[in-house]
């Protein structure tokens, strides 16, 4: 299997990618933003379309589009329930727009279907480096504001006492949820983003107590999709994204059958 | 004692639509247990802020003692958002407030305080309690001991006991005592509970809408209190 070129490079990108959806995806629980990496997700697709519209790699469209709206949202009011609004206000902005520049691209569907699913298979050796070199950056960020994230994310107001600057965190945190959101989407497609970036911290938090336990088990859980959803892609010819989402899935399911009995 | 810690001098705070602290003074000695009571609103919270440099008098100042550079100072909130949900546990949430180190994992030396934190507030039985499931009482200890792990100077509590039962509140204020009689932090409690501050504190300042008045605490007269609330 890996003799062949492409699935090096889906086994390359797919690693890369679980190992940054692991560690932000345990922020994403901890700030309570699965809503807003959803949304992140959406307009990433419009970016893709802008993208290709541009004849330009989707990618570099996703990249301009969610990070430009996410550093809008962590402008806008941090009050939670206008928040939410607003964000959904931008993302239908976004999500319109996407669909226009789709349309007047004028390529053929499979070019929206690759986007909004993943498409796994036709990763080039430049993809497989673009991704690299910003999962990487990914990494160095997190790890110069590793201590107050995580202070930030799992305790606000300690953090704000402590004196660390949330805003700037806020701000910092929106801008690699943006990349690895953009990442992400290579593999999973838009559409099922969360099953890489929220499903495996979620089901973490049912085994483990601490932050770094956690980001161990997420990381694991989302390894083990991605290799294993490649595989059987590989053998089957189903689409990777499918079986990805159904491994996630049967381990979060999975987590909360654990929580029950351990409970009951 | 020569010198106090905290030096609190003609403090005025207002917001836009209104004057919240009036030119407050009152100076903190090292080692003092001192009880700040009033009723709601008149700007308990707001004096804290101003301690903790999050918010900036219009006039007056603080001036801090000289021998600490910087004071530590270990503040446990009025209001915290930890809900049934919480993931983190109690051992886990304690340490989210060392910074020692930079790196991703803690270092030998920020393992061994937080070992020990844990045990000076008794929380060795239950710190990988997840904190979302920890009783009340518990948490505020498990709030008490983020508040201490780095050895602070001065430890601010706002209305940490509000919310507890009778044999919770001494259990809590008698670990406070400890850190404040053994240690010598300096202690600012904020508190409803006249009951407390009368068994804990060594001073009191009671606050009311533009007047302040404080003195030994044996002093405080609890119709002061209630003129304060009727006033
Ligand atoms: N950021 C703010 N902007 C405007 N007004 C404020 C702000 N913070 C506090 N206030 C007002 O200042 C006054 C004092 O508030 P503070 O929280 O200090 O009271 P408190 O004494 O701690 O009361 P409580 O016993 O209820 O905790 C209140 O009237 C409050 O509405
Ligand atoms: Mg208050």
């Amino acid at each position: 299997m890996l003799s062949f070129a492409f699935m090096r490079h889906a086994y390359i990108a797919g690693t890369m990618i679980a190992i940054i959806s692991g560690i932000i995806g345990v922020y994403v629980i901890g700030r309570n933003m699965s809503f807003l990496s959803h949304m992140l997700s959406e307009i990433g697709f419009s970016g893709a379309s802008f993208g290709i519209f541009m004849s330009w790699p989707p990618l570099n469209g996703m990249l301009l589009f969610t990070i430009v709206s996410s550093v809008l949202i962590g402008q806008m009011s941090s009050k939670s329930s206008r928040r939410e609004a607003s964000i959904s206000a931008i993302s239908s902005l976004f999500l319109g727009s996407g669909i226009l520049f789709l349309s007047l691209a004028n390529k053929n569907a499979s070019d929206a279907t690759s986007i909004l699913f993943g498409s796994m298979i036709g990763i080039s050796q430049s993809e497989v480096n673009q991704i690299l070199w910003l999962s990487i950056a990914v990494l160095v960020i997190i790890f110069f504001v590793y201590r107050d994230l995580r202070f930030d994310s799992f305790d606000h107001v300690g953090a704000e006492v402590k004196g660390v600057n949330t805003q700037l965190i806020s701000i910092v945190f929106l801008v690699i949820l943006a990349l690895s959101v953009s990442v992400a989407a290579q593999i999973v497609g838009s559409l099922l983003i969360f099953v890489l970036l929220t499903l495996p911290a979620s089901s973490a938090k049912h085994f483990t107590r601490t932050v770094s336990g956690m980001m161990i088990f997420s990381i694991g859980a989302a390894l083990l999709g991605v290799w294993l959803g490649l595989y059987l892609g590989y053998l089957t010819n189903w689409p990777v994204s499918f079986f990805i989402a159904m491994i996630e899935c049967a381990i979060y399911f999975g987590a909360l059958a654990w929580n029950r009995i351990k409970n009951a | 004692m020569s010198e106090p810690v905290l030096n609190i001098k003609n403090l005025t705070v207002s917001f836009p639509d209104h004057l919240v602290l009036n030119d407050l003074s009152i100076a903190v000695n090292k080692g003092d247990f001192l009880s700040v009571v009033g009723q709601n609103g008149v700007g308990k919270t707001t004096l804290v802020r101003v301690v903790l440099h999050q918010l900036a008098p219009q006039h007056g100042k603080i001036e801090y003692h000289p021998v600490f550079k910087r004071m530590k100072i270990g503040y446990v909130p009025q209001f915290r958002n930890i809900d049934e949900e919480y993931p983190l546990s109690i051992r886990d949430f304690v340490g989210l407030n060392l910074h020692d180190s930079h790196m991703p994992w803690l270092s030998k030396k920020e393992r061994q305080k937080l070992d020990k934190i844990i045990a000076q507030t008794n929380l060795e039985t239950i710190q990988n309690t997840p904190l979302g499931e920890a009783s009340g009482g518990e948490k505020q200890k498990a709030y008490l001991a983020q508040a201490l792990i780095n050895d602070p100077d001065l430890l601010i509590l706002d209305e940490s006991t509000a919310s507890l039962d009778n044999v919770r509140k001494f259990e809590l204020l008698d670990l406070v005592k400890e850190f404040n009689e053994q240690q010598g932090v300096t202690v600012l409690f904020i508190t409803h509970d006249i009951e407390l501050a009368q068994k804990y504190a060594h001073d009191y300042l009671l606050m009311r809408h533009g007047t302040y008045q404080s003195g030994p605490i044996a002093q405080f007269k609890e119709s002061d209190l209630e003129e304060a609330e009727h006033a």
